[in-house]
């Protein structure tokens, strides 16, 4: 079987490949065989030669259509379908893009898929997180393809020296049962959640919406950080469920985190728990976050944040 | 309009699972199980449709043992109108749950299918793709707003999902399958009364071998492990002593 190859499915926006492209082929090498890197959307010849770059690949697949524009699950697995038999593994980093299109592939293949592999072994074997990170969870994998999304911050970032040839590849008709209408994707001058190098998450006790954005939007200016928020500081109304970080929000592992008022719940550590360095401010002498934090600070929180911010150059 | 929702039981999310003294699963002997919570939010919004007159009847079904007659009654009494047990005696993985929920779809015609978007046990996040695939329905998964319009010859669904950085509308022609968020919705409590009516309608059960479905665990679990913690940190008791810690890191520039 060693002669089959791996297929990443490549997440981008439109313009830029997704970071976490560069961790899924670095992810994808355990397998040793050639990886093709798969490039779905419309005018995307940008985004291909991009992941041209990425060393280690070996071929850039590059489906160009307009109904691609805003691809849909259905149109990305039947394009997958149709060049699936040249793939042993079949494969993308976790993000909300590629978990709604790869069970569907997975499906359709008739095998099990692995989500959000945190580690790769050999024998078709996986190390992934259950119950909310607070198990892990041995399985191995008994069907021929391997389908899967890889959690992108476990692996390094591939380099940018490879010079992959990028090939075209024809688009299946339109899938015209589901129709992309519109989106309404928060524009920032913040780096991306996903991909900051520094996190400031604040939770429920900063007290309200005007208090959030005034207490962390210098903070996070001074740091180049982006912004996140606890569930229950996105319940409250204090900030947009797209900056929730957590088990059913985003996972994030930045060099440095920096959590406020933020209680610890298994359900946010669960999305932050692999940063490098975390830092903890809370009032609560007793919060969980203290648990996982490298430095904790017991302060008031409206006294401690401004020094903060104001101490940094 | 009919609607299936799919209601998976499992470990209440309040409890912290302990693993087995040998390490090949984790111990649910006696542990208070509960509807998963994203599914109570498709079951609370297929209610909501049939209260709004889009939906005639909302039928909820389960996989697993006697044991998940609870979850269907939680259903229940919520005010599903009835309630369909699959009973299988291995734990069915995604795949399989999305072959026999295929085969009831064949059978009851639903024109919208509901499920949570992941259970809180496993965390796959499969189920709804894998059953849309296999009966080739459109979808829309991850979907915290939802509602239906009347077209001249059908209803259409517009579905708002949630996506890295923001939201998407979708439109989707029924039949489809929908997987909800935690933001969709607030479930309703169940009152007492309502607890006590739901015994009366009926849970049919279906024996899992009898849908002629392969259910066969694709993935063998070896092991299951505590994650390794953190080492412990170390409290500071200054913005400065935290500032110059932070420093003595290579990397950071604060």
């Amino acid at each position: 079987m060693n002669h089959l190859k791996t297929l990443i499915l490549a997440e981008h926006d439109g313009k830029q490949l997704s970071a976490s492209v560069y961790q899924a082929v670095t992810a994808a090498q355990f397998w040793g065989a050639p990886i093709d890197i798969l490039v779905a959307g419309s005018n995307t010849i940008d985004i291909a030669l991009q992941a041209s770059k990425i060393a280690g690949v070996a071929r850039v697949l590059s489906a160009d259509a307009t109904h691609l524009a805003h691809p849909i699950a259905e149109d990305i697995t039947n394009l997958i379908l149709s060049i699936a038999s040249e793939y042993q593994v079949i494969m993308a980093a976790h993000s909300s893009f590629s978990r709604n299109v790869l069970p569907r592939v997975a499906a359709l293949l008739d095998v099990a898929m692995i989500s959000d592999a945190l580690e790769i072994q050999v024998n078709q074997t996986y190390i992934r997180s259950i119950y909310a990170g607070n198990v892990l969870s041995t399985i191995q994998s008994t069907d021929a393809i391997q389908v899967l999304t890889v959690h992108g911050s476990n692996f390094a970032a591939a380099m940018t020296n490879g010079n992959a040839q990028i090939e075209s590849v024809a688009a299946p008709t339109a899938f015209n049962k589901t129709r992309w209408v519109s989106e309404n994707i928060s524009k920032s001058d913040r780096p991306a959640l996903n991909s900051a190098k520094v996190v400031i998450s604040g939770g429920r006790s900063l007290g309200s919406a005007d208090k959030f954005e005034q207490l962390l939007s210098p903070l996070a200016l001074k740091l180049g950080a982006a912004l996140g928020a606890t569930r229950a500081a996105v319940d409250a109304g204090y900030a947009p469920n797209e900056i929730q970080v957590g088990q059913t929000g985003t996972v994030v592992a930045p060099e440095l985190y920096i959590a406020v008022g933020v209680s610890g719940a298994i359900q946010h550590t669960y999305g932050m728990k692999d940063s490098k360095i975390v830092v903890a401010i809370n009032q609560d002498p007793d919060a969980a976050i203290f648990q996982v934090a490298d430095y904790g600070l017991v302060a008031d929180l409206f006294e401690a944040i401004p020094a903060l911010t104001a101490a940094i150059q | 309009m009919k609607i299936l929702v799919a209601i998976k039981r499992v470990v209440d999310y309040n409890i912290k699972v302990r693993i087995k003294a040998d390490g090949s699963d984790v111990d649910i002997d006696g542990v208070k199980m509960s509807v998963n919570p994203f599914d109570e939010n498709a079951i609370e919004e297929a209610l909501r449709l049939k209260e709004q007159g889009k939906a005639t009847e909302v039928v909820a079904i389960s996989i697993g043992t006697a044991a998940n007659q609870d979850v269907l009654r939680h259903a229940l009494a919520m005010g599903a109108d009835r309630a369909i047990l699959i009973e299988s005696a291995i734990a069915a993985q995604p795949l399989g749950v999305a072959k026999l929920l295929k085969a009831i779809v064949l059978r009851e015609q639903p024109d919208l299918i509901m499920l949570g978007k992941q259970a809180i046990d496993d965390d796959a996040g499969q189920a709804g793709q894998m059953l849309a695939a296999l009966l080739n329905y459109p979808q829309a998964t991850f979907s915290s707003g939802l509602s239906i319009e009347n077209g001249p010859d059908n209803q259409t669904l517009h579905v708002t999902r949630e996506v890295d950085g923001g939201t998407e509308v979708l439109a989707l022609s029924l039949p489809a399958v929908v997987t909800t968020d935690l933001r969709l919705n607030e479930p309703r409590f169940v009152k007492l009364p309502n607890l006590m009516m739901a015994r009366k309608k009926p849970i049919e059960t279906i024996n899992a071998a009898d849908l002629n479905t392969d259910n066969t665990p694709r993935l063998k679990q070896l092991q299951v492990n505590e994650p390794p913690s953190r080492k412990p940190g170390i409290r500071v008791n200054s913005v400065a002593e935290l500032l110059s810690k932070l420093r003595t890191h290579e990397g950071i520039r604060i």
